[in-house]
């Protein structure tokens, strides 16, 4: 690829991505880099959110089964072999296979019929996977859990910025990549119409199904890195919440784009931290659930597109007005 | 030869016969026209044909073989392509990316995830020469969405010819379409029975262009097959004039 053939919001991309590495020389606070490594390990799972939800129009309610998937792999391996990075590169293999399965065979069985199946199919796996793991205790640690160690190279606040920060970026390259891809604006011209889409010549559900597939891995891959910011497993990495969260970044930041639930995430977590430092000022900061409820029904009445899908509208009013004028 | 046959094709809505008994050969790489009044079942004749409505009666042949019991999707891949009398356009994506995908599908370029689009050139020029074609090429940056509705369906008929399979079948082209936009779209439809490599099939009111065009008409009335023939000998055919309620059947235009 030569330099000249990169279009100018790669290189604003690029830009923001290179800002952003030298942030933790100036927010050297440990808690302030978690907060940003959150912000990146969420980004990701709500961009393999968005590529169902946005790209291609499927509704998951769990969501959460493949990041709970890489986090207790990465949890069950750090603990049981040692905390080296050999054992960390196995963790992600088995994370990635056990997504890449399960949303396959998730996909080939609910993929074919009407939408909601899909969404109910995976509420009921995620609830499954959170009972298996408070049962199988020996392994997990059941509903408590258990506290590991990680490889020491990854055992600094600034090295697990450093590795989240670089996967965020490849990941968000490769995704814009995969959904600008010939194959990709299949995945959208089925959210638009799939009978239309099937009328074409295409095969709808193999698109449906290898969109579940890069989603559920890339989501496992989140799963891992959180692991790797926490180093305690617990139930709560299955917990529909979670799923919530994820729906609720893709939505607020916009959905059918990769920037948005980045930015999404940003909000949301930033939300989180500061409202539950608000907790000690009047309860109804400790019940998530009552705000959510409230920023999500604003949000779909005010902005239905989200933040980059209203920008975007806004911006392509503006050319299509310049261009009737200069047509004048 | 006939490419694409019918044999007492049916189909029933509950209780309701929309498509009744009908027994057709639509010869290749001819003109054939199909004509009735609203309600007569053109529109799900064409969907039984292209496959989008499974036949309650009857089958289906398309060069000899039955194709009955195929998929859409399968049957556009053997070479039967349609358009749509009600719009089916991808509102959400721009004027190119609705006909790219067509042309895309076209060429087999089908699971291909790691290039950028932007990758295949040709086919985005075979695009832009569709779009020439039905004169949209100024509107190609433009969503779909945003579309004037004659506009929408000059678009229809660009993703329809971007699949460049042998049969077209068209739903009524230039239905609600401004007069001033009608001749491009006779004058693609020409130029393609000039090249008289394809079959097209066309539901169409406006008698004019049919009897222009047409190597073969067929009536369509209640659901039954009312007659066949060529474009003079429907007009003088007298069942399809009381059909008509006495010949009223020029500047029929819905
Ligand atoms: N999916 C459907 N369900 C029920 N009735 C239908 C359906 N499609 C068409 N019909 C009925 O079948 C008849 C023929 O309709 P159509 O094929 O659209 O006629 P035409 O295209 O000739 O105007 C109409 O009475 C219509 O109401
Ligand atoms: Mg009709």
């Amino acid at each position: 690829m030569r330099l000249g053939n990169i279009d100018k919001t790669t290189w604003i991309y690029l830009g923001i991505a290179l800002a952003l590495f030298i942030v933790p020389f100036i927010l050297t606070g440990r808690s302030a880099q978690f907060i940003m490594i959150q912000i990146f390990i969420f980004a990701i799972f709500a961009m393999s959110y968005d590529l169902l939800l946005g790209y291609t129009g499927i509704i998951s309610f769990g969501h959460v089964m493949f990041f709970g998937i890489g986090a207790y792999s990465t949890a069950i391996f750090m603990d049981r072999l040692d905390a080296s990075i050999g054992a960390l590169v196995l963790a992600v293999a088995v994370a990635v296979i056990l997504a890449a399965i399960v949303s396959f065979i998730v996909g080939m069985l609910t993929l074919r019929l009407k939408s909601h199946f899909y969404a109910m199919l995976t509420l009921g796996l995620a609830g499954l996977f959170l009972v298996v793991a408070e049962k199988w205790r020996p392994l997990t640690g059941g509903f408590d859990g258990f506290t590991f160690r990680v490889p020491d190279l990854l055992s600094t606040s600034e090295s697990l910025y450093t590795l989240s920060l670089i996967s965020l970026i490849l990941i968000f390259f490769g995704l814009r990549r995969f959904t600008n891809s010939p194959f990709g604006k299949v995945l959208m011209t089925i959210r638009e119409n799939e009978e239309r889409t099937e009328s074409l010549g295409y095969n709808v559900l193999h698109y449906k199904v290898i969109a579940s597939v890069v989603s559920g891995v890339v989501a496992s891959f989140a799963g891992v890195l959180y692991m790797l910011s926490l180093r305690f497993v617990d139930t709560s990495v299955f917990a529909t919440d979670i799923t919530i969260d994820v729906l609720l970044m893709t939505i607020i930041g916009g959905v059918g784009t990769l920037v948005g639930p980045i930015l999404g995430a940003g909000l949301v977590e930033l939300a989180h931290h500061w409202l539950s430092g608000l907790s000690d000022v009047h309860w109804i900061f400790e019940r998530w659930i009552i705000l959510y409820g409230t920023v999500y029904i604003l949000v779909v009445i005010f902005f239905p597109l989200g933040i980059v899908g209203t920008i975007r509208k806004k911006m392509a009013k503006r050319t299509a007005v310049q261009a009737r004028s200069i047509k004048k | 030869m006939a490419i694409l046959e019918t044999n007492e094709l049916s189909i029933t809505f509950g209780g309701h016969v929309a498509v009744n008994t009908v027994s057709i050969q639509i010869p290749e790489k001819k003109f054939t026209s199909i004509i009735g009044p609203n309600g007569a079942g053109k529109t799900t004749f064409f969907n039984l044909l292209s496959g989008q409505l499974s036949p309650t009666g009857g089958s289906i042949y398309f060069k000899g073989s039955e194709i009955t019991g195929l998929s859409a999707m399968e049957r556009t891949r053997m070479g039967i392509g349609r358009s749509f009398q009600i719009t089916n356009v991808f509102p959400n994506l721009t004027v190119l990316e609705n006909v790219r995908v067509a042309v895309q599908s076209e060429a087999k370029v089908r699971y291909q995830m790691a290039a950028h689009f932007l990758h295949y050139k040709k086919f985005l020029d075979k695009a832009y020469e569709i779009l020439e074609k039905v004169f949209l090429t100024d509107k190609a940056e433009m969503l779909a969405a945003n579309l004037a509705h004659g506009e929408k369906r000059k678009l229809e008929i660009a993703m329809l010819l971007a699949l460049d399979t042998e049969i077209l079948l068209l739903d009524e082209p230039t239905a609600g379409m401004s007069l001033e936009e009608v001749p491009a779209i006779i004058a693609v439809l020409k130029q393609i029975k000039e090249q008289k490599d394809r079959t097209i099939v066309l539901i169409e009111h406006k008698m004019d262009m049919i009897m222009d065009m047409s190597d073969e008409v067929l009536v369509l009335y209640h659901g039954e097959l009312l007659a066949k023939g060529t474009p003079q000998e429907i007009v003088e055919n007298e069942a399809v004039q009381s059909a008509y309620l006495g010949g009223d059947f020029h500047g029929q235009s819905t």
